[in-house]
């Protein structure tokens, strides 16, 4: 098995073992996307010099048997949309081509200190504005899968990154799916945690209240591995939720024996790709062979879910954005101007993509005075029912399973110029962002033309655990159905 | 038709906490540009707000003392908009949900008592500021400075109860005299610490309706806001008189020509588009510790008034002046401590103190005298060691020095002459040297005896102890 190929938990082994150093390691991750990257577009910034470095400290730590994580020397990659102290953050956006943070994130700190190594930062849609990363202003990463298809969005690059090798494992975002939705699009792993449980300082916000940073792996113990060391409370951000954080990885052998797994029956209505659907029966019956009940639940309020969103997101994106002004760092346009507003303008018409002005666009006229009422309150009222729906039928199971997405990956361009089309590849995932609540997508299959299908599995508030041990150990079962993408 | 003013005010007032409200930078004033700066309060992609605790506090003692209401559940908002020296194009502030609702300020103009009633009290952050090269007209280029942006801010906002400029700046003065005894704000209009815009509208007098309005802005100091709303009102009336409709318009005070200017059109119609801070959600301010905070308030002007005239028998005049700040009370009373002559200290700071203050443009807290020396100097001449006179110099010295009044005494050989001989001889030697004037005054005209002790305080510097000059002359001069 080529190094690039491993996972964490099994590269965590040959690093403590001496059998591979960190430095072997990341010139093989670096020497695949020095070979791959120009067809896959996964990386906006690639790190290699200073991810050797970190390779070779991480190597120093372990030689003197130092007691270390199991990140420590391993290469992940990083969606560009968190800061990084010194390398650029483009949040795949012209506004922020050249934008050098002066200030690491709080996640990439725990990183730093967990000895992990950054290869580089990740393509995505502008400001995670996407469900396809074909928002990005360097243009769509391709699918691993399938070259003319989409890696989904908007941590498409992440997922491809997981998917194609290019790194051990890496770090996304998910406002409304963007991390299950490529990761089901990529066949590969992909966590959501509870809102709160990450600190989202230093995550360029989209839309705060639902914007939380994630793991994409390449199986779900990496995932948990991942997630614990990223978790947290943390001061500097007043929505960090402080509870501790339990040891995730020990969750992942209890079985599923017993456990209470509800279906939402809104979740398999029309839309829903036949493929996709019978794919997620077939998981189903898989967990009830382990020994799984299942539950018929019902969330009333899931078709308002995507309208609530888009309410709800674009308003607090349009607040979000308006610091991208040219006065201060980014894009300015150029000048001559006639005065302060035509330069805010200009700077604003060429710096941004036209996804992301048509999502300020919305946002400012939902919070518009004699508009407020009718759309963003509204909004925000529904947003309680949606979360009350996952209260009330988390009471009688303890799990959720549901399609990541209704589809597989479309192909690029296909949803470009049609952006409610475009909104409903989110239909599945934005409630647990709305109702703030875990959700997992792991392979769960392939359609006919070889594109991964993603389960979802969603949990309750703070409890992971329960979310990766489900995830576990369908990965456990369904192993040997696994795909690995044919690149040659 | 007579008409009356309707006026309402918003004071925003600095908090004196160390660091800035939603980061750790220092919230100190006067600092070099942007050097009081972090990624947090510079708006780099990426930072959140953390609440400063302090701010909080503050926020709650000034409510408290103002009678406000503390809400159960506050909401942090964002107003949107955009201007360079506010690096995240929005504000942050309360709009729905204020910390605190209701709350007046007594206060009492002409002998006549009026009570402001208070609208509600937010926290917000301030904005950097721009700075221009050469003037904003002509310059092609602005800097911003970032060193206030963030700065903690209160907001209060009056009901309409104010009807005349008089009482809009006696209500100023009242509580920036309530913040400053909170030691919440420093209350300096001039380095914008304490501003204040106004909302004034005319209506017939003896109607309750409500006039158009326009919001006075830009008027740096009392006596600006009481000059640029006597200007408005009388403009407005001129409008009104002349069958014209007034203009709901932001106007700005011009200090250079003493007129208030609309900004004609300048300033776009704002939609500040309100919605609540996702990156702080609601607070709880914990009901425990705001009662804390009521049982530590301290005692306020209008309480240490009331005390002053009855513990210490002055004059309202007197207790008024005394308690208008914190620190001018504390010198009383630590002056009476130990001189316990209420009102003979009361006239000192009235008089001379606050006088030399004004003189020399400083504050109680920069005065050089303390109050122990206050009291000996006023001892000594109650002890007869030095005049009146005299006092007045020792006291000039102590201003100057900062000595003590025995140290000051003692070098300048200011010792009052009691010595009845040394007296004595002196004014032999006067009367000898005046017989035209002594034999006028044994003609009768006593009138004279006011030369001869003149002459005597002239020989001695003044340092004659007066009451016996009178006596020795008084014996000296009887005829015979």
């Amino acid at each position: 098995m080529n190094l690039y190929e491993e996972t964490i938990h099994g590269l965590h082994q040959r690093l403590v073992r001496r059998e591979a150093s960190s430095e072997e390691v990341t010139k093989s991750v670096l020497d695949r996307i020095a070979e791959l990257n120009g067809r896959f577009n996964a990386f906006i910034t690639v790190t290699g010099q200073s991810a050797l470095e970190q390779a070779r400290e991480a190597d120093r730590r372990l030689s003197k048997g130092d007691p270390v994580g199991p990140l420590c020397g391993i290469p992940l990659a990083i969606k560009d949309v968190l800061s990084t102290r010194g390398v650029r953050t483009t949040c795949g956006s012209r506004m922020l081509a050249d934008y050098v943070p002066i200030y690491d994130s709080t996640v990439i700190r725990k990183l730093r200190d967990a000895g992990a190594v950054f290869v580089g930062k990740t393509n995505m849609d502008e400001f995670a504005m996407g469900s396809s990363t074909e928002n990005s202003f360097l243009g769509p990463s391709r699918n691993p899968y399938h070259p003319e298809r989409v890696c989904g969005g908007s941590s498409g690059g992440s997922a491809c990154a997981v998917a194609a090798d290019l790194c051990i494992a890496a770090i996304g975002t998910d406002t409304g799916g963007s991390i299950r939705q490529p990761a089901s699009y990529c066949g590969v792993v992909g966590m959501k945690p509870t809102y709160g449980r990450v600190s989202r300082f230093g995550l360029v916000a989209y839309a705060s209240s639902l914007d939380q940073i994630g793991p994409i792996t390449k199986d779900v113990t990496d995932c948990s591995l991942l997630l614990r060391a990223i978790c947290g409370y943390d001061s500097q951000d007043s929505t960090s939720v402080e509870t501790a954080v339990p040891d995730f990885p020990r969750f992942l052998n209890e079985g599923v024996k017993g456990l209470r797994i509800g279906v939402p029956r809104e979740y398999f209505v029309g839309g829903l790709d036949a493929e996709v659907e019978q794919a997620i029966r077939k998981a189903i019956d898989a967990f009830e062979r382990m020994g799984a009940v299942f539950v018929d639940v019902s969330l009333p309020h899931t078709e308002y879910a995507i309208p609530v969103y888009y309410l709800i997101a674009p308003a607090e994106a349009s607040s979000n954005l308006a610091r991208y002004d040219g006065v201060k760092y980014g894009y300015r346009a150029k000048g001559p101007f006639r005065n302060l507003a035509e330069m805010v303008r200009r700077t604003r018409s060429e710096g941004f993509g036209a996804e992301v002005k048509r999502r300020i666009m919305l946002g400012t006229y939902a919070l518009s005075s004699g508009y407020y009422d009718a759309y963003y309150r509204k909004a925000q009222q529904v947003r309680t029912l949606i979360r009350e729906d996952f209260r009330v039928a988390f009471q009688r199971c303890d799990v959720m399973v549901a399609p990541t997405a209704p589809t597989t990956a479309f192909r690029i361009g296909e949803k470009v110029g049609d952006p409610l089309q475009m909104y409903l590849s989110d239909i599945f995932t934005v409630s647990a962002n709305l109702a703030g609540l875990p959700g997992i997508s792991v392979p769960c299959g392939y359609n006919r033309e070889g594109l991964p299908i993603g389960l979802q599995i969603l949990g309750k508030a703070f409890d992971e655990g329960t979310v990766l041990q489900t995830a576990f150990a369908f990965e456990h079962q369904t192993w040997p159905d696994r795909k690995k993408p044919l690149l040659a | 038709m007579e008409y009356e003013a309707v006026i309402g005010l918003e004071i925003h007032a600095q908090l004196l906490t160390e660091s800035k409200i939603f980061c750790g930078c220092s919230a100190k004033f006067g600092a070099d540009p942007n050097s009081q700066t972090c990624p947090i309060c510079t708006g780099m992609p990426g930072v959140l707000p953390v609440l400063n605790r302090r701010v909080l506090e503050f926020a709650v003692r000034t409510a408290l003392a103002l009678g406000g209401e503390i809400a159960p559940r506050c909401v942090f908002a964002r107003k949107n908009y955009f201007y360079p020296d506010l690096p995240k194009g929005y504000q942050i502030s309360q709009f729905e949900l204020p910390l605190s609702t209701g709350g007046h300020v007594e206060i009492k103009t002409n002998g006549e008592s009026l009570r402001v009633r208070l609208r509600r009290i937010h926290m917000e952050e301030d904005a950097g500021k721009l700075v221009y090269e050469g003037t904003m007209e002509t310059t092609d280029s602005s800097f911003v400075d970032l060193n206030r942006t963030g700065v903690p801010l209160i907001e209060i906002v009056t009901e309409p109860d104010i009807r005349t400029p008089e009482e809009a700046g006696a209500f100023l003065r009242k509580l920036r005299s309530i913040l400053r005894y909170l030691e919440v704000c420093d209350g300096n209009m001039e380095q914008g610490s304490f501003r204040c815009d106004a909302n004034v509208s005319l209506r017939p007098k003896g109607t309750e309706g409500l006039g158009v309005k326009t919001e006075l802005k830009n008027m740096n100091s009392f006596r600006f806001v009481e000059r640029a709303l006597e200007y408005e009102i009388e403009r407005q009336r001129g409008v009104l008189e002349d069958g014209g409709t007034v203009v709901q318009e932001t106007r700005l005070w011009d200090t250079s020509r003493s007129v208030t200017l609309g900004m004609r059109g300048k300033e776009e119609a704002h939609d500040y588009r309100y919605f609540p801070d996702p990156d702080l959600g609601p607070f709880v301010p914990d009901p425990l510790r705001v009662e804390e905070i009521r049982r530590s308030l301290p005692e306020l002007p209008d309480e240490k008034e009331a005390r002053f005239g009855r513990q210490y028998e002055l004059p309202l005049y007197d207790a008024q002046i005394l308690t208008s700040s914190a620190e001018l009370a504390d010198t009383f009373e630590k002056t009476v401590q130990f001189f316990n002559r209420p009102k003979r200290v009361s006239n000192w700071i009235l008089s001379e103190l606050l006088r030399e203050l004004k003189r020399e443009d400083r504050e109680i807290e920069q005065c050089p005298v303390k109050p122990e020396h206050l009291a000996r100097m006023l001892a000594m001449i109650e002890g007869g060691t030095i005049s009146g006179k005299i006092g007045k110099q020792v006291f000039d010295e102590m201003m100057r020095t900062g000595k003590d009044p025995d140290t000051i005494v003692q070098e300048k050989g200011w010792v009052q002459i009691e010595d009845e001989a040394e007296l004595g001889s002196l004014i032999e030697r006067i009367l000898r040297e005046n017989p035209k004037e002594v034999e006028q005054y044994r003609k009768g005209k006593e009138k004279l005896l006011g030369f001869f002790v003149g002459q005597v305080m002239k020989a001695t510097r003044g340092q004659a102890n007066p009451k016996r000059v009178n006596e020795i002359l008084l014996s000296k001069l009887k005829p015979g």
